[in-house]
């Protein structure tokens, strides 16, 4: 027998403190196969971000740091400036993290033509917390703070990140993918690693906007979940490459 | 044994029961250590090693093996 | 090297990188933005990075980032904009992350205005973000002082890693004296950061850098572990200068830029027959507590007077030395008034007679 697919040595082997079905662990298991195929672990620091990924540096195979809510932009950008060019900087942020308190820090990032790699992991709500309105819980969402459902007139309109930011020119390679069925996971891994790949070749800015499901808060089980980024996400938040070019070195 | 399940770390999440071509993946009537009915296959030989499950599933439970083909073992 | 003619927030900047300190995160604010401006210009020239971020939140985030991975980095502002830095202050000294930040402080509250101030004290002392902390504080009053300062503030912080807090204001920012720099950077390769994120570059498992512990026990014994460390720098981290106590009845206690002027009050007052002399306190953390104290007691101090710009807020500590043994008056001007040498010297006569004379 041969293996077609097994664990991979970017993660460290252990259980993890995610709800079942989060596709947070789908997440965290590409970003290490990609770590892994790069050959980069050994290269790689990562920063956690707070929220449901808080103790992902209990998970990636690598050096990790872990910053205050919000500022993981800013302390990758502290790593990666003092760091030797070779080393990889990461950081995992949910939607609270990089698009409510954070959004400064990630705009300016952006803006800076950073050359670091952000795996933004968009699940419409906050997890860790218990289940409160994000920037992108979408209109009519029911939460913990929009009991009734998110409504325009009160909490505004959800932002959609990835195009946002693709209209920095120091953004160099922004995509949004998904997590709901095999083929977008494919498609996940695919762009995360170019993500990775652009730093390897400084390219500067890359993000990868995963849309991601919490069927804790959502009140749907694990399959209705991925069901839910189908039909109600991906359509508010259309899958697909929003900036693809090499700000460093090709021009602008 | 094509598709392996680290009981273990398994949630009982469904994803990989819902997500396998071939619906032979379903959660055991046992429970594993953490509470949870870990998923199984029993029928072995029908599955195409295919992966789905393997890649659906957040908690690297699954590893997926393929017979090495007649050919390959002569080469 | 020579004495150079420079203005304050320029000698902070080259006392850091002589120190090997070539990281800078800044942000813009009145009265210290020229740190940030030379540090844009000279890190450069030194093979260091300067960088503007977007806001004192994010800069000092920064100095956490360039902190996990190692290197001396400092950071700057002033008073709101030292605020703002407070969480991530509170991260450092939780992470063991040793940096310098540098606080020249500025009329306050609010908004306030641009003059110096010493309103910021209770902030920088008492470990002004959540959470069990502190971190040590220096308070030069003169620019050679803050050559000096500056560079041990970098030893502390590497040798206890801890954040450090370089405190001065307005007048020390902006004025001009003549220095001498000495270069202190090999003096970084005697501290080993191995717990550095760094990458593991085939050197064993990954090392983590978090200040996060879900479990309430083993956070307590980390945080047992903290204090631990703040005993030790207050058993060797003390700093304190008397001028004219040898044979005192009165005290004055002052640190940074009023501790200049009360020098001249004391001379002043000491030619008018007065017994009296100033006790400058130069680590506001470790506060010379105990010094304060035997001080006192030795020379059976009939009064002490502590003279700040501020509502008072280090009056506090020394009445918290003494523990009621001397009586404790004050005199302070705040809002970026700076107070005479008159107006301090009616306060010593004040201490004698009781009343303005």
């Amino acid at each position: 027998m041969k293996a077609v697919f097994e664990r991979t040595s970017g993660l460290i082997d252990r259980e993890t403190h995610y709800c079942p079905g989060c596709t947070h662990g789908i997440i965290h298991r590409l970003v290490g196969e990609v770590l892994e195929e790069l050959d980069a672990l050994e290269q790689t620091v990562g920063v956690a971000s707070v929220g449901c990924s808080v103790l992902s540096y209990h998970y990636f195979n690598c050096d990790m740091t872990q910053a205050a809510h919000g500022r993981a932009p800013a302390v990758a950008t502290g790593l990666k400036r003092v760091l030797p060019k070779e080393r990889l900087i990461f950081t995992y942020q949910g939607d609270g993290d990089l698009a409510s308190i954070g959004m400064g820090e990630i705009v300016h990032a952006a803006a800076r033509g950073e050359n670091i790699t952000v795996i933004f992991v968009n699940n419409a709500i906050y997890g860790m917390t218990g289940g409160q309105m994000a920037p992108t819980s979408l209109l009519g969402q029911k939460t913990a703070t929009t009991p009734e459902g998110r409504a325009a007139q009160t909490q505004g309109l959800p932002i959609r990140v990835s195009e946002m930011l693709a209209t920095l020119d120091g953004a160099s390679y922004i995509e949004r993918v998904s997590t709901h069925d095999v083929p977008h996971v494919i498609k996940a891994k695919k762009a995360i690693k170019k993500a990775f790949q652009n730093q390897k070749d400084e390219k500067g800015f890359s993000m990868v906007e995963i849309l991601s499901t919490c069927p804790t808060n959502w009140g749907l089980n694990p399959e209705e979940s991925m069901q839910w980024v189908k039909d109600e996400m991906v359509p508010y938040y259309p899958l697909g490459v929003y900036k693809d070019h090499s700000y460093k070195g090709d021009g602008v | 044994m094509r598709v392996v399940f680290n009981e273990d770390y398994c949630k009982g999440c469904n994803l990989c029961v819902a997500f396998c071509p071939q619906a032979i993946i379903h959660l055991a009537n046992r429970l594993n250590q953490k509470g949870y009915r870990p998923a199984e296959v029993i029928e072995q030989e029908k599955c195409t090693s295919c992966a789905a499950c393997a890649r659906m599933c957040p908690d690297t439970v699954i590893t997926v093996y393929r017979p090495e083909r007649k050919k390959e073992k002569v080469s | 090297m020579g004495k150079v003619l420079m203005k304050g927030n320029e000698v902070i900047g080259e006392s850091a990188i002589k120190a090997g300190c070539h990281y800078f995160f800044g942000y813009p604010i009145t009265p210290q933005s020229e740190l940030v401006a030379y540090m844009a210009k000279r890190l450069p020239e030194v093979g260091g990075l300067f960088l503007q971020a977007e806001s004192e939140v994010s800069a000092i985030n920064m100095v956490y980032g360039a902190a996990s991975a190692g290197v001396r980095v400092m950071t700057s502002s002033s008073s709101p904009g030292f605020s703002l830095k407070q969480e991530g202050i509170s991260f450092l000294a939780a992470a063991n992350l040793p940096a310098v930040i540098v606080n020249i402080a500025r009329g306050g509250p609010g908004l306030g205005n641009i003059q110096p101030a010493q309103s910021d004290y209770f902030q920088v002392t008492k470990g002004g973000g959540h959470g069990d902390y502190y971190t040590p504080v220096l308070a030069p009053s003169t620019l050679q002082e803050i050559v000096d300062l500056t560079q041990e503030a970098f030893r502390i912080a590497d040798q206890y890693r801890t954040p450090v807090i370089l405190l001065g204001d307005g007048v020390l920012g902006q004025m001009m004296e003549p220095v001498e720099f000495k270069e202190t950077s090999e003096e970084m390769h005697l501290f080993e950061k191995d717990w550095a994120t760094t990458g593991t570059v085939g050197d064993g498992p990954p090392k983590t850098i978090t200040s996060l512990d879900l479990n309430d026990v083993s956070l307590e014994e980390r945080n047992r572990k903290l204090q631990e460390k703040y005993e030790t720098i207050k058993d060797q981290e003390v700093r304190v200068e008397s001028y004219k106590m040898d044979d005192a009845i009165y005290g004055i206690v002052a640190y940074g830029t009023v501790a200049r002027i009360v020098k001249s009050a004391v001379d002043r007052a000491r030619e008018a027959g007065m017994k009296v002399g100033l006790i400058r306190p130069i680590s506001l953390w470790p506060f010379p507590s105990s010094y304060i104290r035997k001080l006192s007691e030795q020379l059976q101090l009939n009064k002490l007077l502590t003279v700040e710009m501020s509502a008072g807020q280090m009056v506090e500590d020394v009445r918290l030395s003494v523990e009621g043994i001397v009586p404790v008056h004050f005199y302070g001007r705040n809002g970026g008034v700076i107070p005479t040498v008159d107006e301090i010297y009616q306060e010593i006569l004040k201490l004698k007679y009781g009343v303005m004379v």
